[in-house]
């Protein structure tokens, strides 16, 4: 598919998601109309989970077969888990304060998922630190594959600590048909954004490392 | 509706997040235009000087 048709695919399916957060989904009785973060807090924080898993394939992949093109899809993901990352730490706050009274509580979801954010803030940190090192891809790839080990930890953090310990719900809350018709529509639109800013800074990359070689190259022949 | 401005709130910083990336991405394309421009000069000016030219 073109890339301008993706594009408005996107659009119409985040059209569509809006329109259903905003217009027709029912109001959740117990907390109101601000259960309707929900629609993209939780898509965000997928979208980030399915970028980190990426960051561990990608750096798996580079140390199988060291050709640039993992390098690349490991650094892309990060970038966008990240930014994913910081939309969930951003809106789960602002939801928390009407529901439980405060914005942070260092309960296990919240905690494990600011480490997990600030793990990877430091994976680009990193990468970008050794940007014109030779080791920098293998080092990195190493880093991705030990961070993604908090991935799980955010994810089942809900049952691996007490009960009492938690202000998440359980995963897997039922919910009224209306509502889980808009919860797939938004994590259809989030995925769908999610893979067209992926390629766009995939591109981006294997265009910076092109310029790269020719600007190296050159200044061999000089 | 008592929170209608958390949830304005949140829904803003998502956009913001979004566009913020987005904006990045345009930034560093427009300065691989201006790497990729240098480059050509360069080239040019190498094909100038070589003594087939």
């Amino acid at each position: 598919m073109r890339s301008t048709s993706f594009s408005y695919l996107i659009f119409a399916t985040m059209l569509i998601a809006l329109g259903a957060i905003f217009l027709w989904v029912p109001t959740e009785q117990e907390m109101g109309i601000i259960q309707r973060i929900f629609y993209f807090h939780v898509p965000s924080a997928i979208c980030a989970f399915i970028a980190f898993f990426l960051v561990f394939v990608g750096s798996v992949q580079y140390l199988r077969t060291r050709e640039d093109k993992w390098d690349r899809l490991a650094l892309c993901a990060a970038e966008l888990g990240v930014v994913f990352g910081l939309i969930v730490l951003i809106s789960g706050p602002l939801w928390a304060k009407p529901v439980w009274g405060v914005y942070w509580r260092w309960e296990p979801r919240l905690t494990s998922m600011l480490i997990t954010f600030t793990i990877y803030a430091a994976y680009l940190m990193v990468r970008d630190y050794g940007a014109h090192s030779t080791q920098a891809p293998r080092l990195g790839a190493v880093f991705g594959i030990l961070a993604f080990v908090n991935v799980p930890l955010v994810y089942y953090s809900v049952d691996l600590w007490a009960a009492d310990q938690q202000l998440h719900p359980p995963r897997n809350v039922e919910l009224a048909p209306a509502m889980l018709y808009t919860k797939w529509i938004c994590y259809a639109a989030f995925f769908l954004l999610l893979l067209r800013l992926l390629a766009q800074r995939m591109e981006l990359a294997r265009i910076e490392t092109a310029v790269a070689r020719l600007r190296q190259k050159l200044s061999d022949e000089v | 509706m008592d929170n209608l401005h958390f949830l304005f709130a949140a829904f803003a910083a998502m956009w913001i997040v979004l566009f913020s990336y987005l904006m990045r991405l345009n930034r560093r394309t427009g300065e691989l235009g201006r790497q990729l421009e240098e480059l050509e000069l360069k080239l040019l000016e190498q094909k100038g000087d070589s003594p087939d030219s």
